[in-house]
């Protein structure tokens, strides 16, 4: 081959061997950005930056791997392209000693892969010491917690920070899959079965998550947040929760509708829901003592306000499909009675 | 001494067409049957392919409003068992009936009729699964159907959708399981002579370990589908904690089935393109027996990393470390395999025609695949991986970058045999390109979505999380990949009316099929064919000089290739007969199907007479009329 010839042909080279250079640095900065709250890669709790750490060497290695050999490929195109003066190709049929290479390098890699990952894999079942306990149970379509302090609550798991939180996962209906990205790798809540988990947080803040697997028509609505404060606050927050709701009398018609109205095919508050301190104690929907203190409501899908509220209330399974919480033909006057007890409910 | 006949009664008459529509219905001949799959097929993946754009345009925008949840969860299942069950696996067997016998030098494969059987059970097994858009909707449990969501009532809206599912697959499965034993008799019976199992394509034994493991793999789903049936229909509690079932038992049921499916749908392709490589290199493929034991050590290791489905389910530190070491090494053999193809075309003479640009394709997007597939099996990141669209990334580019662009290279490869004529080159480069394109395009975001916490299976998300550009840029790829297909059809479709005469060897290639014209006669080969060396027809052709390198065989030169075997052909060949029996046995298995749905035993009575009355006019019938 001349000289010229050759030159453009490695130019050639070069430039694609620079786009993929390029498009590879494009596509990881994009994927690392640390915009997005459920991004994995920006772990913040010590369970989730240890399976971060095996992500970054393995990914690492991956990546190695894809550039040498996509590169080699691309290579053989352009070196072995027809019409290069090669004349007939050598009819060769194979070459024992780099097929044993090729089988030996990715078994040595792989192998070294295994010693890092399977540690870490029992390392992470072990219950921790000194852990705070509460119970998750997943339900079509919202979270439900029970501390062993006596906390019940829903969507919004409190927890302290530089605390283990030794999650047991039950589910009343199907299979969940408790998630908080930052936090925790995913663990499933089957019925049936009880499962754990341990999630930590080493800073206080809001972390977002949300059921990871498919649960049915409004699984995508099924979402979570685990809110970690410091120590002290955390304490305030339990013992703000173990007190009764309180009474209010600006808001006596919305706590008779809720205690002892009937809507819709005979439908009630109290069938349904709790009010610790009254004698509403259904178990099917979220405990709502001190549902105005949370940030968000039905599976953590909207935002807690009287506006947010009164669209609920009016029309359940319009906004969240297949709501178990039905549709009760409220009048206007029942809705905003309703919408400012349940907000009263600090 | 003459033979008193009796007439036969006219149920049991033979079809007589050879020609029009009756034809193809009564047909025995394996191309047949198999352009029969080819076609089926490609409508559904064109249907799963609207799902797809569906699904995408209700996701490129978060909150979107096109379709409600309800329709999207039908959708999503819709699609998975769709390109699963109706366009990959019948894609694959359509490439088994057309090309086993063919390249085995063989006239049929083993049982003609029985081979009638699976088209039949396979369509209407598609026909009924689409049918449950009419009566209630579709199967909206995922492909999956995890227990006790699918398993038991109340969980999802609709009251039949998942029967549709759990009893079509039923019926697909039994086009499998009696597909899979009549091709594994054909590969290791009906060789031609000289054909030792080491002398066979590579495709033939990656059809004959796909043949395998569905063989092993379909009664596995079986029984798991039959629970669930038993589950729903009268109350058998197999999945139902609340009656002492476990929903995880499924899931082991299920993934033991589902894991060697993904060989299933891998290994046809990679037999393609292990004859595509070596033609378009001019090159023998590169270490044959590495390829083919490592395709059969993945056979085999298929097998064992079901579980790796399941890390997050709870299964215990020592199961998850066990099945997270075997996936690590079944990369092994991919590797070895995915070396041996750039080993073949080092040191060739590269022809870039359509067929060897989607074999390349396949090579460089399966190597992504397989990679993210090596990230799955470091179990704590996989407990943030799972059920993320990561993981939707990852079986796109094996299933799709990998199968599906592996099969069309060989519709392209192929399609000069089938039809005699040439596919237009550069339709065929345009299809290619925007394909590849489009396919980065949709199915490369889903890393960066995934791992930016993006769940499956969510019909709607909140803006601010980071997704939006990358779902967008995803919709607007799929587009881009039906409009490809557009390209495809119409090649396809031109091509076959004029496209360039072929001949019987356009490509200048290595393997049996190309020794007779394109297309083949019903009979194949006039004279079976003696088989000295792996790749015969190359070596018919050509011998080597010192160096190694190809010396064309002067023409008349090579004393097994007679012209004049061809010119008196078909004189006393006997084909096996047409039949109806395969269809009337088929048709009885969806109507058995709708009896189970409508609690009707009258119904499923006919269902079962009907199948056994097919049964019962096939075994009175000779396989072979009496020449007239």
């Amino acid at each position: 081959m001349d000289r010229p010839l050759r030159k453009r042909a490695r130019s050639k080279l070069n430039y694609v061997v620079r786009l993929v250079a390029l498009a590879s640095t494009l596509l990881l900065s994009a994927c690392i950005s640390a915009d997005a709250p459920m991004n994995y890669l920006y772990p913040e709790g010590p369970r989730a930056i240890q399976a971060d750490r095996l992500w970054d060497v393995t990914f690492g290695i991956a990546a190695f791997v894809f550039i040498a050999v996509e590169g080699g490929l691309i290579f053989i195109l352009f070196k072995y392209r027809e019409g290069k003066a090669h004349g007939s190709p050598r009819q060769i049929e194979g070459h024992t000693k780099f097929e044993l290479i090729w089988t030996a390098i990715p078994a040595v890699i792989l192998t070294g892969i295994a010693f890092m990952t399977v540690p870490v894999i029992f390392d992470q079942a072990r219950e921790p010491a000194d852990a705070l306990q509460v119970e998750v149970i997943g339900h079509q379509w919202w979270w439900e917690y029970k501390y062993d302090n006596g906390v019940v609550t829903a969507n919004e798991l409190h927890i302290p920070t530089d605390r283990p939180v030794y999650l047991t996962l039950k589910s009343v209906d199907v299979i969940h899959s408790y998630w908080i990205p930052k936090l925790a790798g995913k663990q499933d809540v089957v019925p049936g079965r009880i499962n754990h988990m341990t999630i930590e947080a080493t800073k206080p803040g809001e972390y977002l998550g949300q059921c990871a697997e498919y649960c049915g028509l409004s699984h995508a609505n099924m979402r979570a947040k685990a809110i970690a404060h410091e120590p002290a606050d955390f304490d305030q927050w339990v013992a703000d929760q173990l007190e009764d709701a309180a009474s209010d009398a600006s808001v006596q018609e919305g706590e008779d509708l809720f205690m002892t109205g009937v809507f819709a095919d005979g439908q009630m508050c109290v069938a349904c829901h709790a009010v610790q301190g009254s004698d509403a104690a259904g178990i099917v929907g979220p405990n709502l003592t001190h549902v105005g203190s949370r940030t968000r409501f039905a599976g953590s899908m909207f935002e807690m306000n009287e506006e947010n509220l009164k669209a609920w209330l009016n029309d359940p399974p319009e906004l969240k499909p297949g709501s178990k919480m039905p549709q009760l033909n409220l009048t206007d006057e029942q809705i905003d009675d309703l919408t400012a007890y349940l907000l009263s409910l600090k | 001494m003459a033979m008193v006949t009796t007439p036969t009664p006219w149920f049991l008459r033979r079809p007589k067409a050879s020609h029009g529509i009756w034809s193809w219905v009564t047909t025995v001949d394996h191309k047949r049957i198999g352009i029969m799959y080819g076609y089926t097929a490609f409508v559904f993946f064109i249907l799963g392919g609207l799902e797809a754009l569906l699904i995408r345009a209700q996701l490129a925008t978060p909150e979107g409003k096109l379709i409600s949840a309800d329709l999207y969860n039908q959708l999503f299942t819709t699609h998975g068992v769709t390109m699963i069950f109706l366009v990959v696996m019948p894609m694959g067997a359509a490439f088994f009936n057309y090309f086993i016998p063919l390249m085995i030098g063989a006239r049929d494969v083993a049982f003609p009729r029985l081979n009638s059987l699976s088209y039949w059970v396979f369509l209407f097994g598609g026909l009924f699964l689409y049918s449950s858009w009419f009566f209630g909707g579709a199967p909206d449990g995922g492909w999956f159907g995890y227990a006790p969501l699918s398993s038991s009532a109340g969980f999802l809206p609709g009251d039949h959708r998942i029967d549709f599912y759990a009893l079509g697959l039923q019926i697909l499965g039994v086009a499998s399981i009696v597909a899979s034993a009549n091709f594994i008799t054909t590969i290791l019976n009906m060789r031609a002579p000289g054909m030792k199992l080491m002398k066979m394509p590579v495709f033939i034994w990656m059809s004959l370990v796909v043949n395998f493991l569905l063989l092993f793999a379909m009664p596995v789903i079986a029984v798991a589908l039959f629970f669930m049936t038993f589950d729903r229909t009268f109350g058998a509690l197999f999945f139902a904690p609340a009656g002492g079932g476990d929903p995880i038992l499924w899931q082991h049921l299920f993934w033991l089935f589902g894991h060697p499916e993904v060989y299933i749908l891998i290994l046809p392709a990679m037999g393609i393109v292990s004859e595509i490589l070596p033609v378009f290199s001019r090159k023998p493929l590169f270490g044959y027996s590495f390829v083919v034991f490592s395709g059969a050590a993945i056979g085999f290791m298929g097998w064992g990393v079901w579980a790796h489905h399941m890390f997050t389910v709870g299964l215990g530190p020592a199961a998850n470390s066990a099945f997270a070491v075997s996936t690590m090494f079944i990369a092994v053999p991919t590797g070895v395999k995915i070396f041996n193809w750039m080993a073949t075309m080092a040191g060739g003479s590269l022809k870039f025609k359509t067929p060897m640009l989607f074999s390349i394709g396949f090579i460089a997007m399966f190597i992504i695949g397989g990679l993210s597939g090596v990230t799955h099996s470091i179990v704590p990141h996989d407990a943030q991986q799972q059920d993320t669209y990561y993981i939707v990334a990852h079986f796109h580019y094996v299933l799709f970058g990998g199968a599906i662009i592996g099969l069309f290279g060989g519709l392209y490869f192929w399609f000069p045999k089938i039809y005699g004529k040439m596919m237009d080159e550069r339709l065929g480069k345009i299809h290619f390109w925007m394909m590849l394109i489009g396919f980065n395009m949709t199915f490369g975001p889903f890393h960066i979505l995934g791992l930016k916490g993006m769940p499956r299976r969510y019909y709607t998300y909140q803006a601010g999380l980071g997704w939006e550009m990358w779902n967008m840029l995803s919709t607007v790829g799929a587009f881009l990949i039906a409009a490809s297909t557009l390209v495809f059809m119409h090649n396809w479709v031109k091509s076959k009316r004029k496209g360039e005469i072929a001949g019987n060897d356009p490509w200048d290639a290595r393997t049996l099929e190309w020794t007779i014209p394109s297309p083949p006669p019903e009979y194949n080969f006039a004279v079976i064919p003696t088989v000295t060396e792996r790749d015969d027809f190359w070596h018919r052709k050509y011998k080597e000089d010192k160096k190694g390198r190809p010396v064309p065989v002067p023409v008349g030169g090579s004393e097994e290739h007679s012209e004049d075997a061809e010119h008196d052909a078909g004189h006393g060949i006997h084909m096996p007969s047409p039949s109806y029996f395969p269809l009337v046995a088929a048709i009885g298995m969806p109507v058995a199907g709708f009896a189970v749905i409508l609690h009707s035993w009258p119904l499923g009575i006919v269902g079962t007479v009907i199948t056994l009355a097919g049964f019962y006019g096939w075994v009175l019938e000779p396989a072979t009329a009496e020449e007239h």
